[in-house]
């Protein structure tokens, strides 16, 4: 956990306090929409289709049991009871009047949170791993480089008005959680052949309508030199990011047109007079971002204690939620527990105020007080000891955030589509919601296997559709609903775009479709334990595209 | 429009010679970066001040060699959304050590004052008059600032070690970095 | 549906300008005396882009009132009703098409 001081809270309390004034300039009409409407978005508040939408960011996905609290409190007094997990670990309230957002930022800022540069032309909320901290396989936090990045990029002079959003990522394990390679910047922490450690710089990775996966652009990188290089990189694209055409203003194009060698000549060249100044990272700087960082006071326990194999033994139920949720935890006796917002029949990532305070609860019980936030749009408890795991199932049973469909076909990834967002082409909450009931049968889904499905209702792409197993993006044709099929995408380390299925089809049939793309899977695959992306990888599209449009 | 330099509205004693008019002698004046490159050995001869008007799509660089003769370099907001001035500014100031006034230009208004102050400015082309008059207070906004410009305002990482420091009471010797 | 907010003035049947109320988002519909309702039946439905167009710049002028504002197509009934034109205008005049999440009576 990040413990802010005066110095952050002040911070925050100054960003209230200013946009309660720009709100104030705007009710009075001193300030036009045009005007308002970038100072708006650096604080995170949209306009959507029936109402402002108010984006907190959730640096690096770590919230304390606390400011899950406020969160309830902001859904309960400002909105309608629920909250929206999304995929760059951050949370939306889809219903908040104008008039009481200042009231509403200055209830968050007294529990550390904010909305500041959650959207706008600015650098966005920094993401990380979920289980940053407590992977067995990181090689150290990339939480610390990610606060040391947020610091950076908060409030910067240079870059509040960019071509462009702009979103970095950090990853610090072998297993990529962070999707470094689909980001504007993407940072892969690792150690180099004299086991130092250092960043792999990945520029100009991005989904949305021209999806790229990033190039590398510095294989090592000093940690000391992080902030000067990132900033090199910010100078050079705020320069030379196209600023005519909001479609090709992203860095992504920039390096695609330079090509990533001369990107990077530009970058050196911004970098060289400015790496030795005042950016340099010198140890007690570091030291003391990394001091702010409070781990819990964990006890020395055993794995597998008696009392987890008995209950393991004992209640079927519980056992597959054990070997489907859970997962190992760089400690011994200790586990990383992932809440499913993903039950039956539900929009994907949406928890109640209710649930909120019942996980904030369970949270300080059993959890140290330490909650995180994937980019899957589940929350996971970092800290459980194994001894607890029985009880707390228990309790996460009761509150309807214990299905074991982790990172399974039910494990829908979506944007709010056309239900909630103005961008959209098509609705996509109720398509998740369909293919969970068609999916509902957990032996089924325990059969298949890893397999995810992402949904983006628009080209824009927030539910990473390019990245999925089976990818859905809806599009429209003759004022209908319609959804292209993509499959063989994938977000980590081997980041690859999906292949197109085939011709679009309605709204009305998308969830057959699926259906028949699992079939085909099914049927195709050489041993049950390949997983769909491996059967995809090994046969192709080919053999998929004909079951599924044999009948179409 | 109303200039401000050091937080309050002043006249602004330069000329704007943006066409093929002739350029007064003893008066100061701001005149097109073409002009200035193209008749450069004329103008290096000025008594006045002189200014460019430099935009915000040509790179810093191809100013330096000016600079010294340069009394002011006004950059470029054709939008306020439009931010490549301050990266242009930051290099002019803290690349290119230019010591000169410099102006920000176009769509300037009041809730990128403090930005534009951090970013090396001193003087604004202020497009509203209210904002003007807001200038003072629109800068005392903000006391904590987490990254170091070149505007010399102390960035948070120094100020928690100097209050660290204070807190500790005995002065102590600054750590050599 | 493609986003309207990029759409050239084309008018092919009864139309309405629509925007997002400035205090709280809420969906609201332009009227022929110059403001603005949340109920659909109040409002000002024309079928010509000259008079569209003027509605439509009148209405982008009060931002006071509401941002946004944009054209929308509706749809007569036989009986005079004035329903949304399609189905962004339906979810924008109805609610999202899902039910909200529920308490779980905790």
């Amino acid at each position: 956990m990040y413990l802010y001081d005066d110095f952050d809270r002040t911070l925050v309390a100054e960003r209230v306090a200013e946009f309660r004034d720009q709100v104030a300039r705007r009710l009075s009409g001193e300030l036009t929409e045009e005007e308002f409407k970038p100072l708006r978005l650096m604080n995170g508040v949209y306009l959507q289709l029936h109402a402002y939408m108010l984006r907190i960011a959730i640096p690096y996905g770590t919230l304390s049991a606390d400011q899950l609290r406020m969160l309830a409190h902001v859904a309960r007094r400002y909105d309608r009871n629920y909250g929206h997990f999304t995929t760059r670990q951050n949370i939306q309230f889809n219903w908040i009047k104008l008039a009481e957002l200042p009231d509403a930022m200055a209830d968050l800022a007294r529990a550390g949170l904010h909305g500041m540069q959650t959207s706008g032309n600015c650098v966005r909320n920094i993401t990380t791993d979920q289980w940053a901290g407590v992977a067995p396989d990181e090689i150290e936090d990339p939480r610390i480089w990610a606060e040391l990045l947020r610091q950076l990029t908060t409030l910067h002079p240079e870059f509040s008005f960019l071509p462009r959003k702009f979103k970095i990522a950090v990853t610090a394990a072998a297993h990529d959680r962070a999707a470094v390679r689909v980001h504007d910047i993407g940072l892969r922490l690792h150690r180099n052949g004299a086991g130092e450690a250092g960043f792999e710089v990945i520029v100009g990775g991005g989904l949305g309508r021209t999806p790229f996966v990033g190039k590398t652009i510095k294989p090592f990188l000093p940690k000391r030199d992080l902030l000067s290089y990132v900033e090199a990189i910010l100078r050079v694209y705020n320069q030379f990011g196209r600023r005519d055409n909001i479609y090709k203003a992203r860095i992504k194009i920039l390096v695609h047109d330079l090509g990533a060698e001369a990107f990077a000549k530009e970058v050196e060249a911004e970098w060289q007079p400015i790496k030795d100044g005042a950016l340099a990272l010198d140890p007690a700087v570091i030291a003391d971002v990394a001091a702010r960082f409070r781990y819990p006071d964990y006890a020395a326990l055993d794995d597998n204690p008696p009392e987890l194999a008995k209950a393991r033994a004992g209640d079927r139920r519980f056992a597959h939620w054990l070997d489907n949720s859970v997962a190992n935890h760089k400690l011994a006796g200790y586990a990383i527990v992932t809440l499913s917002l993903k039950p039956e029949g539900a929009p994907p990532g949406d928890a109640t105020a209710e649930q909120m305070d019942a996980i904030a609860d369970l949270a300080d019980r059993y959890s140290f007080g330490e909650i995180r936030v994937g980019h899957e749009q589940n929350l996971v408890l970092p800290h459980v000891a194994q001894r607890d795991l029985p009880a707390l199932w228990r309790a996460l049973d009761k509150i309807g955030v214990a299905t074991p469909n982790i990172g399974l076909v039910t494990d829908i990834i979506s944007c709010p589509g056309l239900d909630y967002c103005s961008l959209a082409n098509t609705r996509s909450i109720p398509v998740a919601q369909e293919l969970t009931r068609r999916f509902r049968d957990l032996d089924l889904a325990r059969d298949l296997g890893r397999l995810h499905i992402n949904i983006s209702g628009c080209i824009n792409a927030c539910g990473h559709h390019h990245v999925g197993h089976i990818g859905l993006l809806g599009v429209e044709k003759n004022g209908e609903e319609y959804f292209q099929v993509t499959i063989g995408g994938r977000a980590d380390e081997n980041a690859e775009l999906g292949a197109l299925l085939g011709p679009a089809v309605p709204y009305g049939e998308v969830a057959d479709v699926v259906e028949d793309v699992v079939a085909a899977y099914l049927e195709l695959r050489a041993r049950p334990d390949e997983i769909f992306l491996e059967t995809v990888k090994r046969v192709g599209v080919e053999p998929f595209k004909e079951r599924v449009y044999a009948a179409r | 429009m109303r200039l401000v330099r050091a937080g309050r509205v002043v006249e602004d004693r330069y000329l704007r010679v943006l066409d093929e008019a002739p350029i007064p002698d003893g008066a100061p004046v701001i005149i097109p970066a073409a002009r200035l490159i193209a008749d450069f050995t004329d103008i290096a001869g000025r008594e006045a001040a002189t200014g460019v008007l430099w935009p915000n799509s040509r790179k810093v660089s191809e100013l330096a060699p000016y600079l010294d003769r340069l009394a002011l370099v006004a950059l470029v907001f054709p939008t306020f959304k439009d931010g490549r001035a301050y990266s242009q500014a930051r290099q002019l100031r803290e690349r290119h050590g230019f010591r000169g006034e410099l102006r920000a230009t176009g769509d300037v208004l009041r809730d990128q004052f403090l930005f534009l102050v951090r970013a090396g400015f001193d003087a604004f082309e202020v497009k509203k008059d209210a904002d003007a008059a807001a200038f003072a207070a629109a800068i005392a906004r903000y006391s904590v600032f987490y990254q170091p410009a070149g505007d010399g305002r102390i960035a948070v990482q120094r100020a928690r070690r100097e209050h660290a420091r204070h807190a500790l009471g005995a002065a102590q010797p600054e750590t050599a970095r | 549906m493609t986003s309207p907010l990029q759409q050239k003035l084309k008018i092919t049947g009864p139309v309405v300008i629509t925007a997002n109320r400035l205090g709280d988002g809420a969906v609201v519909y332009r009227t022929l005396d110059g403001g603005w309702t949340t109920r659909l039946g109040e409002a000002a439905v024309v079928s010509t882009a000259p008079a569209a167009s003027e509605l439509l710049t009148a209405a982008t002028a009060d931002d006071i009132g509401a941002v946004g504002a944009y054209v929308a197509p509706v749809r007569l009934e036989p009986d005079g009703t004035v329903r949304p034109g399609n189905l962004r205008e339906i979810i924008r005049h109805a609610g999202p098409t899902i039910a909200l999440p529920a308490s779980l009576g905790l």
